[in-house]
């Protein structure tokens, strides 16, 4: 049985450090770790997130991999976002897995029942990568089987359609994902759901960390979708599980979620969780 | 081609000339029905308390701590202690935070639930 130490001994690198890097305030604001909903960065704001996931895959070692991302927002319609992705895994190695650079935009600038937002991604990984920001095509648990190897490299362009409506307090959101590898591999496709609502939807007039409008409780699922020539759910794997949001005021916000494998395809147990801060007005703050 | 550039420059003028930051503009967007919704929390003795608090945490950074609001180059981020906003009606400001003026960079904020737009509205109003 490999052991869970030299994550542990990661751990400080890839998720802490990020904490003590920052300066003081904010929150952040989406609801889930895969599903996206049409809340955009204010403009003019830089958050910065932490967002990990951990395994121990049948037949493999257990690995923890992190996307730090810096998401800014260009105009009140127009997020752009950088990750970085990494990950350790036990008895092999700790290695850079590669960059993302992902655009979403806002068409319709009013508020509308069901908000549509356009998500164009091109990414830059190694088959390494862990960050399972997304399952598309016949994506499986034996991807993460082979050993650390870095030599396969996999330039991607990534379209969401995002879908998403806040009312009564809740957010719904649906993503539909179609993904291509530039090496010329077909079109691969996926989805996200997921919905969420915060504890309580007034405010309380005191300064308070523990209060019930600061958690946010929800559960999403997301899947492959097969491919082109391919589409469907057979060879596919698809994942479900609880999500908690606690934003402490004026402070970061931290987000926990287990995933539960839904087919023999899946990962049996995945744990996500992340930190992230949000400094406001960040070029301003810059230019003082 | 010629004929392309030469309407996106005559767009982009309109947009240019048609909004602007700060000239109240978005009051004549809010539709009827929308004008005339009262404020829930209008005498809720804890609203404007919790108001300044959701004030502090997401408007604060824009229109400054006081809401005496800001200037930045050419971002204009309006003050909100003024006869506009004392004139508008809740359901007015209320149609702003939920829609927000994007074009303008006033975000929405139909993130924040409704309760919470509400409490806002009721600090604003009570904003000297
Ligand atoms: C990213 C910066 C930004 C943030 C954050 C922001 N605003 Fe604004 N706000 C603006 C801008 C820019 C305008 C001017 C929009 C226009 O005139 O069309 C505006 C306009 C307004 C107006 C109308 C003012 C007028 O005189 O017409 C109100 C009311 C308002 N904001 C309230 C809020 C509240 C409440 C919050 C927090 C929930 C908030 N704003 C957060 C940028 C911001």
């Amino acid at each position: 049985m490999p052991s869970f130490l030299p994550i542990a001994r990661s751990l400080p690198l890839l998720v802490v450090v990020p904490i003590f890097l920052l300066p003081a305030p904010l929150r952040a604001q989406e609801n889930y770790f895969v599903t996206y909903s049409h809340e955009l960065e204010e403009p003019g704001n830089l958050e910065i997130e932490a967002k990990s996931i951990t395994g121990a895959p049948k037949g493999g070692n257990p690995f923890l991999a992190t996307a730090l991302e810096f998401e800014y927002g260009v105009k009140t319609w127009w997020t752009t976002e950088l990750y970085l992705d990494a990950q350790t895994t036990a008895a092999e190695s700790t290695v850079f897995t590669g960059f993302r650079w992902e655009n979403r935009v806002r068409p319709l600038l009013r508020e509308h029942w069901i908000n549509p937002i356009l998500y164009f991604e091109f990414e830059d990984i190694n088959a390494a990568d862990k960050a399972l920001l997304e399952v598309v095509g016949h994506d499986t648990r034996s991807d993460f089987l082979g050993r650390n190897d870095r030599s396969e490299k996999e330039r991607e362009l990534e379209f969401k359609l995002i879908l998403s409506s806040n009312f009564q307090g809740w957010n719904v959101s649906e993503n539909i994902v179609a993904e291509k590898n530039l090496a010329g591999d077909p079109w691969e496709f996926g989805y996200a759901l997921g919905a969420s609502r915060a504890l309580a939807l007034a405010a309380s007039a005191t300064p308070c960390t523990f209060c019930r409008e600061n958690f946010a409780l929800g559960a999403e699922m997301y899947g492959g979708l097969g491919d082109r020539h391919s589409f469907g759910l057979h060879d596919t794997s698809h994942y479900l599980g609880p999500v908690v949001t606690w934003n402490l005021p004026r402070g970061p916000s931290v987000r926990l979620s287990p995933n539960f494998g839904l087919n023999d395809n899946s990962h049996g147990f995945l744990f996500r969780f992340m930190i992230s801060y949000e400094i406001d007005q960040f070029v301003s703050k810059l230019k003082k | 081609m010629r004929r392309l550039a030469h309407i996106l420059l005559m767009l982009g003028l309109a947009v240019t000339l048609c909004a602007a930051a700060g000239d109240g503009e978005w009051l004549r967007k809010v539709p009827a029905k929308d004008r005339t919704r009262p404020n829930p929390y209008a005498t809720d003795p804890d609203a404007p308390a919790a108001g300044a608090k959701i004030f502090a945490e997401h408007c604060a950074a824009c229109h400054g701590g006081e809401a005496e609001g800001k200037t930045e180059g050419k971002h204009i981020r309006p003050n909100l202690h003024s006869d506009r906003l004392k004139q508008a009606t809740p359901g007015e400001l209320f149609w702003l935070l939920t829609n927000g003026s994007q074009k303008n960079g006033m975000p929405s904020w139909s993130r924040l639930p409704d309760p919470q737009r509400w409490q806002l509205i009721t600090f604003l109003k009570s904003l000297p």
